[in-house]
């Protein structure tokens, strides 16, 4: 690999790296008010679809943003009216909650007399700058000549990271994913915070599907995500639920993706693996961070919310 | 003392208020009045409903029918941050202090008037401020995990002070701090009376009640027994009102003839869950017939100790040693089969299951063995017949055949663990709090049964936070801190004074 092509795989994992951002630091939201969303990989899909559908319908990339965010925030409500109003298993109410979004996203893209499927979309999210200061060695394709999502992730995670550890709404959002009757008797409305961080989860997963549809693969098709919201769930312990670190972790599977074409492309020795070997990359590399990072002493630091995935009821006794 | 009668001074008041539990009534038109400036006791037996009215006063729980007049208004508290908002505060039973978060974290969560960014600075200086005004100094840095649980305790009532809270509710405070620690609670509990705010103090202690408080709410059975001025009751009277009979609770023969030794600890060590040691270095030989009581504070490697002995954690240093044969490493399996018996302190979970009926609980340890089982199949008639003969023998209540074992009641749960483990003849009982939040019929029942098996010739280890009750059973005390054991004496030799001392971590001066 010569140096042009290493900065090559840097730009594209930063791209590929970018809806798992988005997705990553929502779920990290999420988990932190103790509820566990198996749907991520669903409500990306959702996201997707509408975000494409809106843009495709009007031609404003903005309205699209808004539309994915809309969707996946609305299709996590059912789950938090499952998980935390009837207080069913989450597990199971998250993976209902994929299977739907997945069949619903399919559907969405081929309903209707001019259907979605196979159209590019009418509008593409492009860099920021190009040519001039875009153009500068190392820095041009490592920092500028993104577009504005990219940058958009970096603030959605430090905002994140702001947020979680510096604010009251922050401080009780740990609380009630750590311990929901103390945070409950402390005048917190468990519920509520319940509620609207599985929503913003929602509405970063869809931001981060719709990131797929009008950046990365810019023509609807079925499945425009790959797997990306079941890495996001896997990138939440390897960034042990902060949102900065979500950022590292995200690039990295970013360049995991890359590398597997890359290496396709490169020439022998490399070339003769196949592909479909080469495609199974970032899923062994998300396996061996999480035997690596969840063993021994290890993972006493990786402060998992405490009440992750249990349901509260205030009267139990 | 305020009047209570005259309305202008009631802080709070309750009128004939219901809750219920999965159609147990917790709380049957329950009547109580509570004056401003007032140290008021709530009395009463575990079950006789003082955690749900105090609960239901701080807004957790939502009554099913009466009224609640707050400073002669009614009021209804749709949660705690209802009633901290009109200046009712708790400390429970089970501290509610978020264990990741620092003291002043918990200091500031909820509070309505931190701003949306928290200042950290200045939320550890007034939290130190407080501190030092009531003498409850405390890190503020710190976080939970870290504190003691006298320290947590003290975080829990300056987060009430720095809500301003008007009425403190005291759920059994004393339950988890040594006799010294109770006295100085006292003084801060005094302290805040003086001030005008309201205490109420829950309790089944006489003489704490008797010390501190002003006024006395007796109830019994989810009913308001009575309230009388603390000053015009008899201990006798109050224990009468609160037992609804007169009541002696078994206490050991001083019977002196012990056996051979049976089980006999060398320098055992254990791990806790954050890896490190808790057990340091426990020494003690037990006698057949004996009890000996292990005294201390909560979290001082009571549970280790136990894991260590019956084998549920690997002892990392040190010897156990069940009549001459080593048992220090054998398995679980290995220490039921050579005759230790095991109740833990965690009755539903640890020592029963509770998805399981109440046959199959009282076979979970002799299944493996005839009559209960055949080769590999499992003889649904030895089930059937031995449990019912436990179920008769042991006096357990409330069985429905096919349900299980968690729609029991506290004491019939713990009735049927004891009579697992004794149907066991074990050589070697060992017990954890076993009459902890049990009524006195349980009890009564659990003590006989822990009697019966030192008459047995079984050696008993009684680990356990109650004084009373090891003042009562135990041949010997030990007292453990930090690991370990700080003093022993004969119980003729203990009071609850020398054993608070060495429960503070006090060496004891007669013997070192």
């Amino acid at each position: 690999m010569n140096e042009s092509q290493l900065i090559l795989t840097i730009f594209a994992a930063i791209g590929l790296g970018t809806p798992l951002i988005f997705a990553t630091v929502g779920e990290i939201i999420t988990e932190r008010a103790g509820i566990l969303n198996l749907g991520v990989q669903g409500m990306m899909l959702v996201g997707a679809v509408a975000g494409f559908w809106a843009t495709f319908k009007t031609g404003s990339l903005t309205l699209g943003v808004v539309v994915a965010v809309i969707a996946g925030a609305a299709l996590s409500v059912i789950h938090a009216y499952a998980s935390i109003t009837l207080r069913v298993s989450q597990i199971v109410s998250g993976l209902a909650l994929t299977l739907f979004g997945t069949g619903l996203a399919s559907f969405l893209g081929r309903a209707g007399s001019e259907p979605l499927v196979g159209n590019p979309s009418r509008k593409v999210f492009e860099p920021l700058i190009s040519g001039g200061i875009a153009d500068w060695p190392l820095v041009g394709p490592l920092l500028l000549g993104h577009d504005i999502l990219v940058y958009l992730a970096w603030v959605v995670a430090a905002g994140a990271s702001y947020y979680l550890f510096r604010t009251r709404m922050g401080l009780s959002l740990r609380a009630v994913g750590e311990d929901p009757a103390s945070a409950e008797s402390a005048g917190v409305n468990v519920a509520w915070v319940r509620y609207a961080h599985v929503m913003a989860g929602g509405a970063l997963a869809g931001l981060g599907g719709a990131y797929f549809s009008l950046a990365l693969v810019p023509t609807w098709q079925d499945d425009p995500i790959g797997a990306a919201g079941w890495i996001a769930i896997a990138l939440v312990i390897l960034a042990s639920w902060r949102p900065g670190r979500a950022v590292f972790a995200a690039y990295l599977f970013g360049a995991a993706e890359r590398v597997q074409f890359t290496l396709q492309t490169i020439g022998e020795p490399w070339s003769n693996i196949p592909s479909t070997l080469l495609a199974m990359l970032p899923f062994l590399l998300a396996i061996i961070a999480m035997i690596v990072l969840t063993s021994g002493k290890r993972a006493r630091f990786l402060g998992a919310p405490a009440a992750l995935g249990i349901p509260y009821f205030r009267e139990q006794r | 003392m305020a009047d209570p009668a005259s309305s202008d001074t009631l802080a709070v008041e309750l009128r004939n208020v219901d809750k219920a539990f999965y159609g147990v009534k917790a709380n049957d038109h329950v009547s109580f009045r509570l004056a401003r400036g007032e140290v008021h006791a709530l009395l009463g037996e575990n079950g006789a409903g003082k955690s749900t009215l105090c609960s239901i006063l701080a807004g957790l729980y939502r009554p099913d029918a009466g009224e609640m007049l707050f400073e002669g208004e009614p009021a209804t508290f749709k949660s705690p941050k209802d009633a901290l908002a009109a200046g009712v505060g708790m400390v429970y039973q089970h501290f509610r202090l978020v264990p990741n978060l620092t003291v002043a974290e918990n200091f500031a969560l909820g509070h309505p008037d931190i701003g949306l960014r928290i200042d950290q600075k200045e939320l550890h200086r007034s939290a130190e401020e407080l501190g030092e005004k009531y003498g409850l100094p405390v890190d503020p840095a710190a976080r939970i995990w870290q504190l003691s649980v006298g320290e947590q305790q003290r975080v829990e009532i300056l987060k009430l002070l720095y809500r301003n809270a008007k009425i403190l509710i005291l759920d059994e405070p004393t339950a988890v701090l040594t006799p010294q620690e109770s006295q100085a609670l006292f003084k801060t509990m005094r302290q805040m009376a003086q001030e005008g705010r309201s205490v109420i103090f829950v309790s089944h202690k006489l003489h704490e009640v008797k010390q501190v408080s002003d006024q006395v709410t007796v109830l019994r059975g989810g009913k308001t027994v009575g309230g009388v001025a603390t000053a015009d009751a008899e201990p006798k009277d109050l224990a009468r009102m609160m037992v609804g009979r007169d009541l002696e609770l078994p206490v050991r023969d001083a019977q002196t003839d012990y056996g051979p030794v049976v089980l006999s600890v060398d320098g055992i060590r254990v791990p806790g869950d954050r890896g490190l040691e808790a057990v340091r270095g426990v020494t003690f030989e037990l006698r057949a017939g004996e009890v000996i009581g292990i005294a201390g504070v909560s979290g001082n490697g009571q549970r280790e100790l136990a894991y260590g002995l019956v084998g549920l954690r690997t002892p990392t240093g040190g010897t156990v040693t069940l009549e001459g044969v080593d048992v220090t490493t054998s398995s679980v399996l290995d220490h039921i089969h050579k005759g230790f018996s095991y109740v833990p302190q965690n009755r539903l979970g640890m020592g029963l299951a509770p998805g399981l009926t109440t046959e199959e609980n009282l076979a979970l340890k002799a299944f493996r063995r005839h009559p209960f089982s055949k080769g590999r199949r499992l003889v649904a008639s030895a089930f059937r017949d031995e449990g019912a003969r436990q179920i008769e023998q042991y006096d357990i209540r409330g069985v429905r055949p096919g349900l299980p074992i968690r729609l029991l009641s506290g004491g019939n749960l713990q009735k049927a663990l004891v009579a697992r483990e004794v149907e066991l003849e074990p050589k070697v009982l060992i017990a954890r709090s076993p009459t902890r939040g049990l009524d006195v019929g349980a009890t009564e029942a659990v003590r006989n049964q822990v009697l019966a098996q030192r008459s047995r010739g079984a050696g008993v280890l009684l680990i356990s936070e109650d004084l009373d009750e090891l003042l009562a059973l135990a041949d010997r005390i030990l007292v453990l801190y930090e690991g370990e054991v700080v003093g022993e004496m004969p119980t003729e030799e203990a009071t609850a004074e020398r054993l608070g001392l060495l429960m503070a971590g006090q060496r004891d001066e007669a013997r070192s």
